[in-house]
């Protein structure tokens, strides 16, 4: 038991004490944790593009639609599980399992803090990058094992953007990674201090070189950070085939592509594997861009007042979105119909200040700063995610091919290129 | 028991005998050249086992043939493909003639 | 770190490595075969992470599971005919096969039963965190020609692939 507690005061990761125990709290933690961002996605994808589009969104089923997400998976749950006939029914099983699987073992080195993550492997972006990849196995033998010509194309179509766009994303985070080991001493130098110039794979130790040279990577070497950031935004949305990337598994086309035969929990499984292989990618551009869980200018504005001016900054978005809900309450309509919903939406309003209450206790404030930045940002990039949806018209399929090996890859070679030579000029 | 390098080396043997068989015994092209692939694994097993105990050169060594292994299976199944269209058969011994 | 229970991971490795590659080459159907394939390739990655090689490990998983394999369920997929499932699986000679194999294991167990006393019984002690660092510098300072020989038989492989699946040149 003192083994146990002992792990509190080490200043590692739990995978790196060898506390096991910790190590299974932290996973069941973030499944936990990201199966419910999961179900806040989509709650929060139809609102936002509903928003987007002049319309309400779902506003029956909880005050504002905020029970839909538990009537979606009730519906899901209950529906029939239809096998087709002639399909091969081990392949057919194994393909939503393998998708959920890679989507949800990149968990594992996603820093949230310095030493808030699962593991921090020495080879931690190429571990991502790698179990990515494995994903597109998965809807392969999806497409094939539904014995049907339309999953099928479906399915090669879709892995093969997929495949692609790796290959873009790789350049991209290479030469993130190649500025890790790139301390400032170039043109661009941002008042970099730290004497270290080995390079290093491990996620938690890009955030470190990012703090170390005070300047997150976006913005180092000006319009290369940038050129990369942009080549890997846009490489992710295609990797994980969303819009306006999304021919392959549009509802228009191709009759929703290599999981129309998936009915059912298993279709939810492919879902939630989509959404979670989403966040994945948002947190590597994150850590490798963004400067991961640090909070903006901590070397300029450093110092008592600005620091304890930042770490308000949870508290305050609690106390928003609870303003935000009574708001919404008090502009219910006046009828005796409404009243379940109005209290239901009060109460949820009193919850959300109550934690915004609770993250205004010192301690509490201290330790949630890491995690709440890193949130933040990757909810930021949700919101792109759904914002590219509303906005931007589907490429078609060879639109899509050309973009990525005739426009992407060489972009991100020179990119690469460019950044070495800045960097050791 | 502990694990020594023996014990790797053998699962190694045990992979390469495996692949040979296939290579040897398959009709269907795609496996033999599955079974070639095994065959190279075992060979990286080998180099990766081997350079716990004298460097890091087989691990250097294995990236090379894992790269190695892509061309070629790239290629090979290239030209499975050129021989499919022509033929419209991929059992290995039916692939029998000089000309069509 | 200290590792953890090396003897059941390494035997569970094993055998689900063993077990899949038999499964590669014993099954009909080539898909099957495939995803036996995977499960070998992903068996192997972590014998190579109980070897203190987390790169090449990672290499393994992104290239030749991400890449290879795909590729080879592409290509099963598109040629896919159901009429040779139902054919015989094994040609002629699979006796010859079988003993010529049969004759390379015993030579494998001579050369293990006789040689055991060459191998070191100590293992060299890599600082764990910094694998990747060192087969990087290794790759740019002692094997900078093979590297560079190896991205040109690469672009050799991929022009000679789309030349090769090409319909008229």
């Amino acid at each position: 038991m003192s083994d146990f507690l002992n792990y509190l005061s080490s200043n590692v990761t739990p995978g790196q004490a060898g506390a096991y125990l910790w190590v299974t709290i932290y996973i069941l933690i973030i499944f936990a944790v990201a199966s419910v961002a999961v179900m806040a996605m989509t709650w929060l994808e139809r609102k936002i593009l509903a928003h987007m589009q002049v319309r309400l969104g779902p506003m029956r089923v909880g005050p504002h639609g905020l029970l839909q997400p538990i009537a979606d998976a009730v519906k899901l749950l209950i529906k029939e599980d239809i096998i087709p006939e002639g399909a091969d029914k081990l392949v057919f099983w194994m393909a939503p399992v393998v998708v959920v699987i890679t989507a949800f073992t990149t968990y594992i080195v996603i820093p949230f803090g310095p030493t808030h993550a699962v593991t921090d492997m020495n080879i931690g972006i190429l571990f991502m990058l790698g179990v990515a990849s494995l994903g597109t196995l998965g809807i392969i033998m999806a497409g094939w094992a539904s014995n049907s010509h339309y999953p099928l194309l479906g399915s090669l179509r879709s892995s093969a953007q997929m495949v692609s766009y790796e290959v873009a994303m790789g350049m991209a985070v290479v030469s993130a990674v190649l500025m890790t080991s790139l301390t400032g001493a170039g043109a661009y130098g941002i008042g970099a201090t730290a004497a270290t110039s080995l390079g290093t794979l491990s996620m938690i130790g890009i955030v470190e070189a990012q703090m170390n040279q005070h300047v997150w990577f976006i913005f180092k070497f000006f319009p290369l950070g940038f050129a990369a950031f942009g080549i890997f935004a846009i490489a992710m949305v295609a990797e994980t085939n969303r819009a306006p990337f999304d021919l392959p598994e549009a509802e228009s086309e191709l009759t929703a592509g290599f999981h129309t035969e998936y009915s059912g929990f298993r279709w939810s499984l492919f879902f939630m594997a989509e959404y979670a292989a989403m966040i994945a990618v948002a947190s590597i551009a994150v850590t490798l861009w963004l400067g991961g869980w640090l909070r903006p200018f901590p070397h300029w504005l450093s110092g008592d007042p600005w620091g304890t001016a930042f770490s308000f900054f949870p508290a305050l978005t609690f106390f928003v979105l609870a303003g935000m809900s009574f708001r919404a309450t008090i502009r219910m309509p006046k009828h005796p119909y409404f009243k379940i919903q109005k209290t239901g939406l009060g109460i949820f309003g009193l919850v959300l200040g109550a934690i915004g209450l609770v993250l205004l206790v010192p301690p509490v404030r201290d330790r949630i700063q890491d995690i709440y930045w890193f949130t933040i940002k990757v909810a930021a990039f949700m919101y792109l995610y759904i914002w590219y949806r509303g906005t931007f018209p589907r490429y078609r399929f060879d639109q899509l091919m050309k973009l990525g090996w005739k426009f992407m890859i060489p972009a991100g070679i020179g990119v690469l290129i460019l950044t070495a030579l800045v960097g050791v000029l | 028991m502990e694990i020594t390098t023996l014990h790797y080396l053998v699962v190694a043997a045990a992979l390469f005998i495996i692949g040979t068989i296939g290579v040897l015994t398959r009709r269907n092209v795609v496996i033999i050249l599955m079974s070639i692939e095994l065959i190279l694994n075992a060979v990286n097993l080998n180099l990766v086992a081997f350079s716990r105990l004298y460097g890091l050169h087989g691990q250097v060594f294995s990236i090379f043939v894992i790269t190695d292994a892509a061309a070629e299976a790239a290629v090979g199944l290239g030209i499975l493909i050129a021989f499919f269209r022509n033929k419209e058969t991929i059992n290995a011994d039916e692939i029998d003639l000089l000309k069509f | 770190m200290n590792p953890v229970a090396t003897p059941f991971f390494f035997y569970a490795l094993a055998a689900v490595a063993v077990l899949s590659a038999i499964a590669v080459i014993m099954r009909r159907n080539p898909v099957h075969s495939a995803i036996a394939l995977i499960f070998t390739l992903l068996s192997l990655a972590g014998l190579y992470l109980m070897l203190y090689a987390p790169f090449v490990a990672g290499v393994q998983i992104i290239l030749y599971v991400g890449g290879i394999v795909v590729l080879f369920l592409f290509v099963i997929m598109l040629i896919n005919i159901d009429r040779m499932e139902r054919e015989y699986q094994f040609n002629k000679q699979w006796l010859v096969g079988l003993l010529a194999a049969a004759v390379l294991g015993t030579l494998f167990v001579a050369v293990y039963v006789k040689g055991q006393a060459i191998f070191p019984q100590h293992a060299v002690r890599f600082p764990e965190q910094l694998n990747t660092q060192q087969v990087g510098k290794m790759l740019y300072v002692d094997y900078l020609l093979p590297f560079e020989i190896a991205s040109l038989l690469l672009l050799v492989a991929i022009v000679g692939a789309v030349v090769m699946a090409k319909k008229r040149i």
